[in-house]
């Protein structure tokens, strides 16, 4: 048994975590998602150059040797600053992706691309009736010669505004929910019938719903075995996952600190409200929840590399407990301070935001809580 | 016991919904968050009602109140409730109108309760300041006596569409040496116009603004603004306090809010079924439904100690903690219900081709930020906490 991290590791956490605190501070994340653009490719850029967009990668695939470690880690100092650039998009899911089925030529022209930030991807997954329903799919890619021809629609995809290329998930063959009939394929951005519709989203990100029309891509544009796409994306999900919980407990952790030190310093009554044990013990069980979704977020880390079964009910098992503690750590922190809880203004109010949509994101605590029973009944 | 209407109360029933069905302004825009609509929307029923006299049925009736019981005024918020009515805001006809009728003097009558009454007088309450939230009686804002005015100097916050307010009531500090804080604080009225008074907005995290600082900087009021005794302000802030707190659960409303969530569980797909077929999210709304039935009947428990002349005490503030708890819960459930559509920021979306291409439901636009902005319920109208101190102290006697 072993919870610590090694050199290689704990240089990867202090690095962005110096970077977080120096370069995106309150003030200028703020300036960043107010920004026409929406984010800052001078930020990613200083990632790439930094090795960080290579640190969960192999040194065969261009990377540093790392894996979900390095993820988790990056994405809890992440969450802690609450940085809005795609880091989950382009590294962990496109660049999952190609690690886990990219040819040698995909590798080559994407996934050096992605790691030295030059090529930043959306994951194109989620459909309007689909749910989290990975499966659910009406976006079609229809056999066309030697290449495949590409209709339908893609929800709330994250960080499509600023994306140049998609991984997209989309239905081959068969029933609008059958788990075969599912294919992955990158599509480039400025491809003939993408078009998309930009908005910004509640917790300061950007997302896009795209649309894709007769969009005709080559045969290379396969990422993985045609047809038998599902467990490809499920573990890439999974990944995904995991990297979400790791920066809610990033976020948890910040929104705690920022409460205690708003209840010593906020006097009503004549004292300090953090005086009052109502407020006392409400913290204290804030402290609990984040600390036991570390345990968790760690705990899926680690058995992402496991068998099937064991990696999904350890990663639903984890996104269970996150989401629980995201929404009661928020929650409680917007009470803690009282009207100010509720302004644009204060910070908590922002860490209140993207804890509440990290609930629903690859999926709820009911979805993976319905996904924790099913495999439980199947064991 | 007996939850049956009489058959006189249903009869009521019936004339007050046909007139909300002939009279509810079919023009009026429900923004998809509440405090974005137009001043002149958030005001059309009221002025309906007052012309009708039905837009303070809870005064009395010198004062144009309807003299309907308890139960009448339980049927007529639950009618409204069914078709969504946008009803008039809280300040002038539950907060300064019984104030005014209670403690004023027949000038302060004569002048204010038509205006509130007809819905074209627009109230605001200025009683927190930045450091008086809930300690409210630590307020610093003075008042001066100079000749026939007072002198205001301080500044409120969370002053609710204060930017819209054409007259305020205000707490102000006019006894600072008296022995208790509370003793030395005096309620006055103002003319939102005054020289000095600037409203600054708030944004809130929805993205709305719905309240103001209001900074005061010396405001000349005239002295007969000041309602009853000077440095006796707080004594009718409490009876205020009560009066604010009554219809604080929010019962007819939220039992819309749930109509609203079931259809939109029964659109939402899970599986290939309705969200609504789900055991686990049925569910939630079943707990829902049960706790919401509670504080009706609990509600209605109270109604009747009303009727039966009992004034309403501290264990409304059961009211105001279970029924923001249900209002909020109601919240959560819908955010949940529409899945991915939650993320999105409705107020950045591009004006052209939303017909063509829908981003998502509209339903779902307002999940998210009704769900933050609904975390002031238990903020305000005195925390949640401080209610359940209340009901330590003056329920259980601890
Ligand atoms: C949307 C909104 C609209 C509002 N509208 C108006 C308005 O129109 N006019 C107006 O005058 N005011 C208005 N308010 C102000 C509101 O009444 C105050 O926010 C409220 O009284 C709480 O005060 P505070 O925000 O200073 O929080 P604080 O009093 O600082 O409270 C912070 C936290 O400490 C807790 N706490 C404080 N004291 C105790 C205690 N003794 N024991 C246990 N816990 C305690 C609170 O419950 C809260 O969780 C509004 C507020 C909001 C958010
Ligand atoms: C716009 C607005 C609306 C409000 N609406 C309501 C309302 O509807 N109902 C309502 O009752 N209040 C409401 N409040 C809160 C109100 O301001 C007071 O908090 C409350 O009425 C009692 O205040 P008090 O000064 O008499 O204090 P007290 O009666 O002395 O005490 C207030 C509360 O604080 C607790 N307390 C005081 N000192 C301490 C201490 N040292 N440690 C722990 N707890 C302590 C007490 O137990 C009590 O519950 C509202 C406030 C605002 C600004």
């Amino acid at each position: 048994m072993d919870f610590n991290f090694s050199d290689e590791q704990n240089m990867v956490r202090d690095g962005i975590s110096r970077l977080v605190r120096e370069q995106y501070d309150w003030d200028t994340r703020r300036g960043i998602i107010a920004s026409d653009a929406g984010w800052s490719p001078e930020f990613w850029a200083q990632l790439a150059e930094l090795g960080m967009l290579a640190a969960p990668f192999s040194e065969e695939d261009g990377g540093f040797g790392g894996g979900a470690v390095e993820t988790m880690l990056i994405m809890e100092e992440f969450g802690k600053g609450l940085v809005v650039e795609p880091f989950i998009p382009s590294v962990v899911c496109a660049g999952g992706f190609l690690k886990h089925a990219g040819t040698a030529a995909q590798k080559e022209e994407y996934l050096s691309a992605i790691i030295a930030g030059e090529k930043v991807f959306a994951f194109a997954y989620a459909e309007p009736q689909g749910r989290y329903d990975l499966a659910n799919l009406t976006t079609t890619a229809k056999k066309d010669g030697e290449g495949y021809t590409l209709n339908g629609q893609k929800a709330v995809v994250i960080g499509a505004p600023w994306a140049s290329h998609f991984v997209v998930t989309a239905r081959t063959s068969g029933g609008q929910a059958d788990q075969n009939g599912v294919s992955v394929f990158i599509i480039a951005k400025d491809a003939a019938g993408v078009s998309l519709r930009d908005y910004a989203t509640v917790d300061g990100r950007r997302a896009s719903e795209v649309y894709f029309e007769n969009v005709s891509v080559s045969a290379d544009a396969l990422i993985g075995e045609l047809d038998n796409g599902l467990p490809l994306i499920e573990t890439v999900v999974d990944e995904a996952t995991v990297a979400v919980c790791a920066e809610a407990t990033g976020a948890m952790q910040v929104t705690h600190a920022m409460t205690l030190e708003y209840a010593k310093q906020r006097k009503q009554f004549g004292v300090p409200i953090s005086t009052f044990q109502v407020l006392q013990h409400r913290m204290v069980d804030m402290f609990m929840e984040y600390e036991q979704s570390i345990s968790m977020s760690y705990l899926a880390t680690i058995k992402l590399d496991e068998g099937e079964a064991e990696r999904k009910h350890a990663v639903s098992s984890a996104k269970v407990r996150v989401g629980q503690s995201a929404r009661f750590v928020g929650q409680s922190a917007v009470q803690t301070h009282g009207g100010m809880g509720v302004t644009d203004e204060t910070a908590v109010g922002s860490y209140f935001k993207r804890l509440s949509i990290i609930e629903g994101e690859f999926g709820s605590v009911d979805h993976h809580m319905r996904r924790h029973i099913k495999l439980t009944a199947a064991a | 016991m007996n939850l049956e209407f009489t058959a006189e109360e249903n009869a009521f029933r019936d004339e007050v919904r046909s007139f909300i069905e002939n009279n509810y302004p079919q023009n009026i825009e429900r923004a998809a968050v509440q405090d974005d609509m137009t001043p002149e929307d958030m005001t059309a029923w009221h002025k309906i009602l007052g012309e009708k006299n039905w837009s303070v049925p809870a005064w009395p009736e010198q004062y144009g109140g309807t003299g309907w019981t308890p139960t009448q005024r339980y049927i007529w918020s639950e009618e409204n409730a069914r078709v969504n009515a946008v009803m008039p805001l809280p300040f002038g006809v539950a907060m300064v109108g019984p104030v005014i009728y209670t403690f004023g003097n027949e000038e302060q009558k004569a002048k204010h309760l038509p205006g509130i009454k007809s819905g074209n007088v627009w109230w605001c309450q200025g009683y927190s300041e930045p450091g008086a939230g809930s300690d409210l009686a630590s307020l610093k804002t003075t008042a001066v006596r100079d000749g026939d005015d007072y002198i205001l100097n301080g500044q409120k916050t969370w002053t609710t569409l204060a930017q819209h307010a054409d007259w305020g009531f205000f707490l102000c500090r006019t006894d600072p040496d008296a022995p208790k804080p509370q003793q030395g604080i005096s309620f006055i009225l103002v003319d939102m116009n005054t020289p000095g008074i600037e409203v600054r907005p708030i944004k809130l995290i929805d993205g709305g603004y719905e309240v103001n600082e209001v900074w005061l900087t010396d405001v000349r009021v005239p002295a007969e603004n000041l309602i009853g005794e000077e440095n006796k302000g707080w004594t009718y802030a409490k009876f205020l306090l009560a009066h604010e707190r009554s219809g604080i659960a929010g019962v007819a409303r939220s039992k819309r809010g749930v109509e609203q969530l079931k259809d939109i569980a029964k659109h939402e797909m899970l599986d290939g079924e309705p969200l609504i077929q789900d055991m686990g999210f049925a569910t939630k709304i079943s707990q829902l439904e049960i706790d919401l039935a509670a504080l009706e009947i609990t509600e209605l428990r109270t109604l009747a100690g009303e009727q039966a002349g009992k004034g309403p005490g501290p264990e409304s503030s059961l009211l105001k903690v279970k029924g923001t708890e249900i209002q909020q819960r109601l919240t959560e459930l819908t955010l949940e219900a529409v899945g991915h559509y939650g993320t999105p920021d409705f107020r950045s979306f591009p004006a052209d081709g939303s017909n063509d291409f829908p981003i998502g439901p509209d339903y779902a636009h307002s999940a998210a930020p009704t769900y933050f902005n609904m975390r002031k319920t238990s903020i305000y109208g005195g925390s949640n906490e401080i209610q359940r101190n209340i009901i330590t102290k003056m329920v259980l006697g601890l």
